[in-house]
């Protein structure tokens, strides 16, 4: 046998769940039985999610908010990395599904003893995980477990610079929200692209719908690999993603604008002068948000560094959809846990 | 009495002197008596091999192989890396000092040539360490290296940075005669890279390594290479940038030799893509626009040098055919299922190679891209010059008095790369599955039948 293994799924069984506690009318139907990045959603599969974390929404701001309709299945959420938003959205959206929950984190469990990553997901899979939500500092590190693993289907909750499907699929949830169709929208992305799956993923998202992403930010955080050749060659997947330096010229007439947190680290590794240059050349403050954007939706994926890439007048400003962003994460993250761990997406039983 | 063996009827084809006619070759006592003509005077109780419709050539020569013992034997030993070495036509290999401990002494050297001997298989040929411990801060005993049998000084898969330490190991090593390898890679340009810098690092998430990493170590080298005379040998070059800095230094007369690997004359960095699902096929990267699957993040295509760009492998053949590379070399890197089994950051470097390395190399004469005689000049005589005298006339000829050293080739048999059936103890190959054309059917050192492919293929099905 190689040495790198692809196991052999088994097939999804058709047992729709009979009693759904949400109705929408149904789209196209899920065809994943991973989620690992947008790059393979169609645009029909993202509007069906969009559409039934609307319906979720409804569900989340009831009085009584728990359904019934995942009762018996399993959910694990395994984070090698620190998290407070994802991975409470993932628990909160198990339980209010009725869904048993289990949060395992790499310090206390036998990650910590030196246990791989493969045995650990097989593992998971034995005590009967039906769904396994993971965060992982290495790229790459849910596609490794989804090949590995015949009966658990894998959520990406955020993998190393690589990709970050859910929080993608809320950030269009919330544009969408409150901007409409989004063909033609600029979308300016603001800081440190290269490192940023959050970036990624919005990336592919964005192009998918029709968007148009505008990325700024300083030359060497930016993923200038990714963008090459995106005018000039056939079939390349960014073609419509534009490149500004200049925040000033970047944030006229956005929609959008989401600057990315800019860690310490990039300042540490010589990417950067320092924040406080970072800071003065392209933080999204009220004064560049007046001017030039007056009606854009801020937006950004948490957790911020306030006085850096974001002023905290414009993070907490009438602009500012940040918390909603938190909000609809539960929305979008219930609909996807419906969608994979049912067939049917349990909405038509 | 002496002991005879003819090779008969097969097509010999040896570039150290121009041979490429149908003949026999006849050995004796472990030594070439006769290459390409007909002999019809075989000492009776000769052991005759029939070569007909094959291409016999010299033994193959391989400058880049880790062997991995002592201190890693989960990985290789010398005994199951030569008998890979023998399987992929190579009767010679050149053991990398990367062990543990390092040969930066004669005694390990000693012990790598006693486990060889004890394998009796191919001709190992130690590398030592360019510095003491592979540390990159003093000298290593380059002449009692040298004495023990030492072909060359490397701290392989540490680049040699100081560029002051680097200039001192070109400069004392002329006393030995012997050359300077450097694994090129400027570190603070590489960091923690572990694919090329380029589209498919930045499509995974992933730290690359950009070509200028090694293109700026090579300069310096090149330049410190004509400033104290040394003999510089570059390991396993990548990019196009690098070909055109060795064939300028070639040009200047300067004492540079050059080496490449199958996988770097071939695959390109989209292998990391993923061809895992897709299984037995063609030797085609996957295509790098469509979105991932997971087979994505496929450690088995992580090795370094990072396979590179079409532009870079193009540049690469092409030096290889006009000489500015003087040697195909395996960089063989055989890693253990738990050292691939991980994440793409977790995985070690390194392809297994020794077994598919004609295969592969044959491709590129199957395509049309050179001649076949071109290829083997680079799998024998190519890397015997880098080695110099005592070698160039023993090794990598079928001149009368060399070692009877050869390979017995089929370039049109088509086979399937089963890594599951490797005498290697690494299986870590991306050509997994892959079918390759042109196949090695029996492999000769020192006049001894070492290597028949149907006996091993008796052997497997067993």
């Amino acid at each position: 046998m190689a040495t790198t293994r692809v196991a052999q799924e088994e097939p999804v069984t058709a047992t729709a769940v009979a009693d759904g506690g949400a109705t929408t009318a149904s789209t196209s139907p899920w065809q994943h039985r991973h989620l690992l990045d947008l790059d393979d959603v169609s645009t029909d599969e993202i509007a069906t999610v969009l559409q039934s974390a609307s319906a979720m929404k409804a569900v989340v701001q009831r009085d009584v908010k728990k359904v019934p309709t995942l009762r018996g299945r399993t959910v694990v959420t395994l984070f090698y990395e620190a998290s407070t938003r994802t991975r409470v959205s993932f628990e909160a959206a198990g339980k209010l599904l009725s869904a048993d929950v289990i949060n395992l984190s790499a310090s206390g469990s036998s990650a910590e003893k030196g246990e791989s990553l493969l045995d650990t997901v097989l593992t998971l899979q034995a005590t009967a995980a039906d769904l396994l939500v993971i965060r992982h500092a290495h790229s790459g590190a849910p596609y490794f477990a989804a090949r590995n693993l015949t009966r658990t289907a894998v959520i990406n909750a955020g993998d190393g610079a690589h990709a970050h499907p859910t929080q993608a699929l809320l950030d269009l949830f919330t544009m969408q929200e409150h901007l409409g169709s989004l063909k033609g929208r600029k979308v300016l992305i603001v800081g440190d692209i290269s490192h940023s799956r959050v970036a990624r993923s919005n990336l592919w998202g964005l192009c998918k719908v029709g968007a148009i992403p505008v990325l700024c930010g300083p030359p060497t955080l930016m993923p200038w690999d990714l963008l090459k050749g995106r005018t000039e060659q056939p079939g390349h997947p960014f073609a419509s993603v534009q490149v500004e330096q200049d925040i000033e010229e970047a944030m006229r007439d956005a929609d959008v604008v989401m600057p990315l947190r800019i860690q310490k680290e990039r300042q540490d590794a010589g990417l950067l002068p320092s924040l406080r240059e970072y800071a003065q050349q392209w933080q999204v403050n009220s004064e560049r948000l007046a001017r030039l954007a007056p009606n854009a939706l801020v937006m950004h994926p948490g957790p911020m560094n306030e006085g850096v890439e974001i002023s905290p007048e414009v993070a907490h400003g009438l602009q500012s959809a940040i918390e909603t962003q938190v909000t609809n994460g539960l929305a979008v993250r219930m609909a996807l846990l419906l969608l994979m761990a049912t067939p049917q997406g349990g909405l038509n039983g | 009495m002496a002991d005879s063996t003819l090779i008969k009827g097969g097509r010999v084809v040896d570039p150290s002197q121009g041979l490429d006619t149908i003949g026999d070759v006849l050995i004796t006592d472990g030594l070439v008596v006769s290459a390409g003509t007909i002999v019809n005077d075989a000492p009776k109780d000769c052991t005759v091999l029939d070569a007909t419709g094959l291409v016999v050539t010299p033994g193959f020569i391989d400058l880049h192989v880790h062997l991995r013992e002592p201190g890693q034997e989960d990985k290789e030993t010398v005994a199951t890396g030569a008998l890979a070495a023998v399987r992929g036509g190579f009767t010679t290999i050149c053991a990398m000092p990367n062990t543990e401990p390092p040969m930066d002494n004669a005694a390990v050297i000693r012990q790598v040539l006693d486990a060889a001997s004890q394998a009796g298989l191919a001709h190992v040929l130690p590398i030592g360490c360019a510095t003491r411990g592979r540390m990159g801060v003093d000298l290593a005993d380059m002449a009692e290296l040298a004495a023990a049998g030492a072909v060359g000084f490397s701290d392989d898969g540490s680049p040699i940075a100081d560029s002051g330490l680097m200039r001192n190991a070109l400069s004392y090593s002329t006393t030995t005669g012997l050359p300077v390898i450097n694994h090129c890679e400027e570190p603070s340009l590489s960091k923690d890279g572990v694919l090329h810098e380029g589209w498919v690092a930045s499509r995974l998430g992933l730290p690359g390594q950009p070509a200028a990493a090694e293109e700026s170590m090579v300069a310096r080298d090149i330049e410190l290479a004509a400033l104290t005379g040394g003999r510089l040998h570059v390991a396993h070059i990548s990019t196009a940038g690098t070909l055109k800095l060795v064939r300028r230094a070639k040009e200047r007369g300067l004492p540079v030799t050059a080496e490449v690997t199958p996988h770097h004359l071939i695959l390109t960095e989209e292998w990391a893509l993923g061809t895992i699902e897709a299984g037995a096929g063609e030797l085609t990267a996957p295509d790098k626009y469509a979105p991932l699957t997971r087979s994505a993040y496929d450690t088995r295509a992580k090795v370094n040098p990072p396979l590179r760009t079409e532009d870079d492998t193009e540049a690469l053949v092409a030096g290889l055919k006009d000489g500015t590379i003087d040697a195909v070399a395996t960089d063989h890197a055989p890693h253990t299922s738990t050292d691939k089994d991980c994440t793409m950051q977790e995985a070690a470097f390194g392809i297994s190679g020794l077994e598919t390395a004609f295969g592969l190399v044959n491709g590129l004469v199957d395509r049309g891209d050179m001649d076949l005689t071109t290829a083997i000049e680079r799998l024998t005589s190519g890397p015997a010059r880098v080695l110099g005298e005592p070698y160039q006339s023993s090794i990598g000829t079928l001149k009368p008095g060399a070692s009877g050293d050869v390979t017995v080739l089929d370039p049109d048999a088509e086979w399937v790369v089963d890594s599951s059936t490797f005498a290697s103890k690494g299986r870590n190959t991306p050509v997994d599955g892959i079918t390759l054309k042109g196949q090695v059917v029996k492999t000769i050192v020192g006049g001894r039948l070492v290597h028949d492919l149907q006996e091993a293929a008796t052997k497997g099905s067993a």
